[in-house]
């Protein structure tokens, strides 16, 4: 064997697919006449075939959550936070429990007074709002326990609580009154109780989940 | 697949502790008989296998997700099962052994060299032995020959896996394919 090693040294490069045309040519050659390296090349290959047929084995059908049972216990925020994905009803309901508990119902039926989110350049008239021509909010706006009437332009959304958007025209007072202004943003229109709860909610989903 | 896989390890580096479970039901089972071949043993494989992606989870924010994530995977199971194996036994050399090789005598034709039928290779106990015969060799010979001809990496993966220069991987697979050629030229 040590008198035919470069031949040798030719087979396992062979196998490595790193041998060159000549290389091979001269292999080739050699085994042609070379009993000894014919047997050795040979049994190389068998080798190789008969690693390839050696026993396979499947991890134990427990093995994933053994290995999650081991892990060092996470943060918990992230814990919470993908409880609440997973569980989008119960967390609905459990936010709307809160709401409950929190005095909501009696807030809601204690306080009909008109509010705005926002003051400055709007105009109170009664129980409405105006945004007046010419006047831009950069922001949300929400109206509760009154109707909106947009002349200007609202770049954010608009909520309004147990009131609406007066769109069609109608006459309020002497002037006139009718939204010819633009709203960019969303426009949401609650006026019962529920969807008042509803609308809290969803907002505090929206906080929670957006925290990622 | 990869894609998935990278995905789950963005939610892990964030924090999300459940999408590792995804991971680690994906590579299991080669992992675990990565590890199996290179142990030898059921029970040793098992805790040697969670110890891997115990150890990946803990280490994930050092792994650079330009790299495969199986490489640095199969790494980690690798450089674990060797320091298990030093543990349990002294290393002998493989060189030396080589060195001593006898002459042959046996008669074969290039013609005839090609792959063998499946059903000689069917037995389980032939198998077995061919598993034993591999766990045999010194661990650094006996991971080149299982990630090569069992797990089916290239030689340059390999070299990525064991963080070892291509050339050495040469070396030592020549040298593992001739170790095993005479333990397993009499099957
Ligand atoms: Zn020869």
């Amino acid at each position: 064997m040590i008198a035919h090693k470069e031949e040798i040294e030719l087979m396992h490069k062979y196998l490595d697919g790193d041998l060159r045309e000549e290389e091979e040519e001269e292999l080739r050659k050699h085994l042609e006449f070379c009993e000894e390296c014919q047997n050795h090349f040979h049994e190389l290959k068998r080798t190789i075939t008969l690693i390839q047929s050696s026993e396979s084995v499947r991890a134990p059908s427990d093995f994933t959550n053994h290995v999650m049972s081991r892990l060092p216990k996470e943060k918990n925020g992230m814990k919470y936070k993908r409880w609440f994905k997973r569980h989008p009803i119960v967390t609905a309901a459990a936010i709307f429990f809160i709401f409950m508990l929190s005095g909501m119902f009696t807030q809601w039926n204690q306080d009909g007074e008109l509010v705005v989110s926002k003051q400055e350049n709007l105009i109170v008239q009664g129980d409405t709002v105006i945004v007046p021509e010419g006047v831009v909010v950069d922001d949300n706006l929400v109206v509760k326990n009154g109707n909106l009437i947009v002349k200007g332009t609202i770049d954010g959304d608009v909520t309004i609580i147990n009131g609406k958007l007066i769109e069609e025209e109608a006459v309020s007072g002497e002037s006139l009154m009718a939204s010819v202004g633009e709203i960019n943003g969303e426009i949401n229109s609650v006026d019962r109780m529920f969807e008042w709860l509803w609308y809290q909610a969803k907002t505090l989903f929206e906080k929670v989940f957006s925290l990622e | 697949m990869e894609q998935i896989i990278r995905e789950k390890i963005k939610q892990v580096k964030k924090g999300d502790q459940a999408a590792y479970s995804e991971i680690v039901d994906f590579y299991q089972h080669r992992i675990f008989q990565h590890c199996y071949r290179m142990l030898g043993n059921i029970h040793e494989a098992e805790d040697i296998a969670q110890e891997a992606f115990i150890r990946a989870y803990v280490n994930m924010d050092s792994f650079d997700e330009s790299k495969k994530f199986s490489t640095w995977l199969y790494r980690i199971a690798t450089n674990l099962t060797i320091d298990r194996i030093r543990k349990r036994k002294p290393d002998y050399f493989l060189d030396a052994e080589i060195k001593g090789s006898e002459g042959l005598n046996m008669y074969s034709q290039l013609s005839s060299s090609e792959p063998l039928p499946s059903e000689e290779v069917e037995s389980i106990e032939l198998q077995r032995y061919i598993h034993k015969e591999i766990s045999e060799l010194p661990p650094k010979y006996r991971s080149i020959m299982i990630l090569r001809y069992l797990e089916e990496f290239s030689l340059q993966e390999i070299s990525g896996i064991l963080d070892i220069p291509l050339g050495t991987v040469k070396t030592r697979i020549h040298r593992g394919r001739e170790a095993l050629r005479k333990r397993l030229r009499h099957v």
